[in-house]
């Protein structure tokens, strides 16, 4: 049970904060993050009722300069950027030229011509590397990653909270971003988030993260860690990469088609046309358990008769339903008898029924 | 950490309570701690035998399973069946209202392969440091 952590992990500038908050640290995607403050369920229910505070420093941002379509931008993406209003977010994913998926991210439209890519901690150096290898020569890119600090303020009562610090955080709709000052300086502040609550990602400078952070704490807003970040994304059904996407799985397998525009060019877009029309290997189903016993990732997705149909890609105990709940991969054309399955290792596997996401249907997310 | 020295303890951090020929098998607060909120546990049958450091049960965490391993071998006689329904009594009372198991002893002579209170408390130190 002894967690040892290896110093060449990147740290983010809280990480003397949640040492002395005595956050449980463990490594994720290269980087020495909290796991957990009070405990996942006392942050669960902050965040579901409350308001909590994530770092999530740890994800890296792009800059690029240029039109959508002439730098080649548009080509990298799924998502369609060209007909984006300037102050709005998109989410979707980068494919390999096989259609499997290299990351998934949001694209934020700055200006006419500038876009802001935030993606994931772990991938951020070699996305970083294909999105330059596939812009049109000259076009500006920056991964501003290491200048930006990020906090996440999720939860039904994230809006009064930051009320007092940004007056006008009521004109953000969802999926929209405005540039705020903060505490003196230039933050970009979007109306988004991983956890199906209504919540904010604020992107501050490096150094001003610390602060922001303690002017977070200051006003009841509880510090929550990526134990209940990854309970609150599996109860809306959000896909985590390195578990629902990875570069061998296809956004159709994943059941991520709807963040796909068929209607531009895109790397990737021959494979998963191909794939759309043959009908991909595998595809993404809900899971609820029929004990408290937790789907996890890894467990083998058997059918009634004992044979095995598929994988657990991500599992969690779930407080909304008492029940374990998780996401997994199966045979396209698997047809669950009574809608049940069973899993675990091979012996003993415990039965689970399958259900559409999202688990958890209460979240503020819209409000 | 609160170590009750009259119970006896494994490097896995279960702990046993000897009385009268039964023992009463939890986890320890080094081991509820680690693990974090509890959500499941799988308790053995009534009746079912189990030799000393082999599978007795298994606890679940939100975010990992964990296997419990009997502190000594013997017969399963009682099941702590409230936590069934109240998992998390393991993360506020391990070494009581929390415990998991009684089994009838079947060789003493095993308690010797076991740490005492103060064995266990000098085992913690040394993981820490």
């Amino acid at each position: 049970m002894k967690t040892s952590i290896a110093s060449d992990l990147k740290k983010t500038p809280l990480d003397a904060v949640h040492r002395h908050l005595q956050a449980k640290m463990v490594p994720f995607g290269g980087w020495e993050m909290p796991l957990q403050y009070a405990g996942i369920l006392a942050e669960y229910q902050y965040t579901r009722q409350g308001v909590a505070v994530f770092d999530t420093s740890h994800m890296g941002e792009f800059l690029i300069n240029g039109d959508a379509q002439t730098s080649g931008l548009e080509t990298i993406v799924t998502q369609p950027l060209s007909g984006m209003p300037v102050n709005t977010g998109r989410y979707g994913m980068m494919c390999n030229e096989d259609g499997g998926v290299l990351d998934d991210l949001i694209v934020f439209r700055l200006k006419e011509d500038q876009w802001f890519l935030i993606v994931n901690a772990g991938t951020t150096e070699s996305d970083a590397a294909h999105i330059q290898r596939h812009l049109s020569s000259g076009i500006c890119f920056e991964n501003i990653s290491w200048q930006t600090g990020k906090l996440d303020v999720q939860g039904p009562a994230a809006r009064d909270v930051l009320r007092a610090l940004i007056p006008e955080i009521d004109e953000l709709n969802y999926f929209t971003f405005k540039h705020f000052n903060i505490l003196g300086q230039q933050a970009l502040v979007s109306r988004t988030g991983y956890t199906g609550e209504l919540g904010y990602e604020l992107f501050i400078p490096w150094e001003t993260t610390q602060e922001l952070w303690e002017w977070l704490l200051a006003h009841d807003v509880q510090p929550a860690g990526l134990g209940v970040r990854d309970v609150l994304r599996l109860e809306m059904g959000y896909s985590l990469y390195g578990h629902e996407l990875s570069p061998q799985i296809t956004p159709l397998e994943a059941g991520l088609s709807r963040f796909i525009d068929w209607d531009k060019d895109f790397i990737g877009r021959g494979s998963l046309l191909r794939q759309k029309q043959t009908f991909p290997a595998r595809r993404n189903i809900g899971l609820v358990s029929c004990s408290r016993r937790s789907p996890r990732a890894g467990h083998t997705i058997f059918d009634l008769d004992g044979r095995s149909v598929g994988m657990v890609t991500s599992g969690t105990f779930s407080p909304s339903l008492n029940l374990g709940i998780g996401l997994g991969l199966v045979e396209y054309d698997f047809q669950p008898q009574e809608g049940r399955v069973r899993l675990g290792e091979s012996h003993q596997p415990f039965a689970a029924e399958i259900v559409r996401p999202p688990f958890y249907t209460q979240g503020t997310l819209k409000q | 950490m609160e170590i009750y020295d009259h119970y006896h303890f494994t490097k896995e951090h279960e702990w046993i309570n000897l009385e009268d020929g039964f023992g009463t098998i939890g986890i320890t607060d080094y081991a509820q701690s680690s693990l974090g909120d509890i959500t499941f546990v799988e308790l053995p049958g009534i009746g079912n035998e189990v030799e000393q450091f082999e599978q007795l049960a298994s606890v679940e965490s939100v975010k990992a399973a964990s296997d419990i391993f009997s502190p000594m071998s013997g017969k399963v006689t009682e099941v702590n069946s409230e936590l069934e329904s109240n998992p998390g009594l393991i993360n506020k009372d391990c070494f009581e209202k929390g415990w998991l198991v009684k089994i009838e002893i079947s060789d003493p002579q095993e308690l010797s392969n076991l740490m005492t209170g103060d064995e266990y408390h000098s085992y913690l130190k040394s993981l820490d440091s």
